[in-house]
């Protein structure tokens, strides 16, 4: 697997870690100011990998937890325990699979999606999926706890109180969606596996930190640390955000 | 399919008739035996100390639970599928986190009112209960008068021939509360056959043209308001009525 191979290269060239800290800080925050192309080419592979996997991962986990939390069937408690446990999948066991699922002897071989952009949102997608559906079906269930006899008397279906259950608690579920983003976007293992970390094609934020420090580059890996962070930050900044204000507008 | 049954005016719901009605949850018995027969127009209240089955007794007629025993029988039952006549108004309204216009509009579209008559029929409902002015508002930041009234609007939105309202004012203050039961009357008024629970015996005195007495999950007594209250024929209902009047 060559894509590993960096990782021997360069340790031992690290400079003093406090002087490189600041240093490598000024130079990251000349990256990052200057719109270092690498470096805005690396971040926008990230946004868009991280969130399509989360559009993805919204269109199979939002419905998957509304329904579960609405309807009563035999194993649903199973279905639950699983669930909540996949929250926690290892992500390089899922770029694992997804390798060996994918890769060219693998059963989904001939679709030569490894080592692209598309594996790595099958990756993340898959990750982020069970987190998506675990903690919406929470949500959800809470709310039709409290919801189920006025819909019941209004004569709605159950198809009908997912999707009531799903707009009405909107505000919440975003919080849910900016988690699984969150969690999507800092992963490194699983799109190291199934991307490859090529330049230009497959490196995104998370394993290109990774390289570079390994190589040494760290002004690099600083200024893409620290645009993942402010992503981070504002995200769940504007999830609070948007939370508080629909709180007190809608109750 | 009788078309013809189809295209005349449809039969009414009522009566209902419930005939050896039992529920049980788990091990314990809550509704035992129950067997009456609610004819339209006249406003009955079901009164009966904590933990008679009062709650759940609506519950059956109304359908969000299925009795362990007997039958529940419609005059002419609703086809599965179709828009509800029949409507019922809990203790603590549960609103939808829309305006308050919305939720009057998305109970009307459940029932499969078509898009163009929605509008008008909300609009009607929020003036009846004076909530017009506010039906732009979050449903959910309204007082909690406000809130319950707005689910009367829903209620009476859809032109129920029944109207079932479990301890519709039990948290709301009494001027609230006589608000929500003018409008309760006023339904009454346009031909809503009215079933309600309460706890409050003055509102039973205020509301009620029959009484029915629940106790420990059996119906002990049947009787008109006047008489109920004047002559009760049980014992047990004589001890409520003594133990909870407050003079």
């Amino acid at each position: 697997m060559h894509y590993f191979s960096y990782i021997d290269v360069g340790v031992s060239s690290l400079p003093s870690a406090m002087s490189s800290l600041s240093q490598g800080g000024l130079e990251a925050l000349r990256l990052i100011a200057g719109a270092d192309p690498k470096l805005v080419q690396i971040v926008s592979l990230s946004l868009q990998v991280s969130l399509s996997a989360v559009a993805v991962a919204c269109l199979a986990g939002l419905p998957l937890g509304a329904a579960i939390a609405v309807s009563r069937f035999h194993g649903r408690r199973a279905l639950i325990v699983a669930l909540n446990a996949s929250m926690g999948l290892p992500p390089v066991v899922v770029g694992l699979l997804v390798y060996l699922m994918l890769s060219r002897a693998g059963p989904l071989g001939e679709l030569g999606l490894l080592f692209t952009p598309a594996a790595m949102v099958v990756a993340q997608a898959i990750l982020i999926t069970p987190i998506i559906a675990a903690l919406s079906r929470q949500v959800i269930e809470d709310a039709w706890m409290e919801y189920r006899e006025q819909l019941h008397s209004l004569g709605e279906t159950r198809l009908g109180a997912a999707v009531t259950l799903l707009w009405d608690l909107r505000f919440s579920l975003v919080t849910i969606v900016l988690a699984g983003f969150g969690r999507a976007a800092a992963e490194v293992g699983a799109v190291m596996i199934v991307g490859g970390n090529i330049d230009g094609v497959t490196r995104v934020m998370t394993t290109a930190i990774a390289l570079e420090t390994s190589k040494g580059d760290l002004p690099l890996a600083l200024g893409l640390g620290m645009v993942l962070l402010v992503i981070v930050f504002s995200l769940n900044a504007a999830a609070y955000l948007v939370n508080e204000t629909a709180q007190r507008r809608y109750g | 399919m009788n078309y013809t049954q189809e295209l005349g005016p449809p039969r009414s719901l009522l009566p209902l008739e419930l005939e050896g009605v039992s529920f049980s949850a788990g091990a314990r018995l809550i509704i035992d035996d129950v067997s009456v027969r609610l004819d339209a127009g006249r406003r009955t209240v079901i009164v009966g100390p904590n933990g008679a089955g009062k709650s759940v007794l609506l519950r059956l007629c109304h359908g969000l639970l299925s009795p362990t025993h007997g039958t529940i029988r419609w005059n002419s039952p609703e086809a599965p599928g179709t828009a509800r006549r029949q409507a019922m108004v809990f203790q603590r309204p549960v609103l939808l986190r829309r305006s308050a216009l919305a939720n009057v509009l998305y109970a009307l579209q459940v029932a499969g009112v078509s898009r163009n008559h929605r509008q008008q029929r909300a609009r009607e409902a929020l003036l009846k209960v004076g909530l017009d002015g506010l039906r732009a508002h979050p449903a959910r930041v309204l007082s909690g008068g406000e809130q319950q009234r707005l689910a009367l609007a829903r209620a009476w939105a859809l032109r129920p021939e029944v109207l079932f309202l479990d301890e519709p004012t039990a948290s709301l203050d009494p001027g609230a509360a006589q608000e929500i039961e003018a409008i309760i009357a006023a339904m009454h008024g346009a031909g809503t056959k009215i079933l309600m629970v309460t706890h409050s015996l003055g509102q039973a005195r205020r509301m009620a043209d029959e009484i029915l007495f629940l106790h420990q999950g059996r119906l002990i007594e049947r009787a008109s308001a006047e008489r109920f209250f004047k002559h009760p024929r049980s014992l047990e209902a004589a001890q409520f009525l003594e133990g909870e009047l407050p003079w």
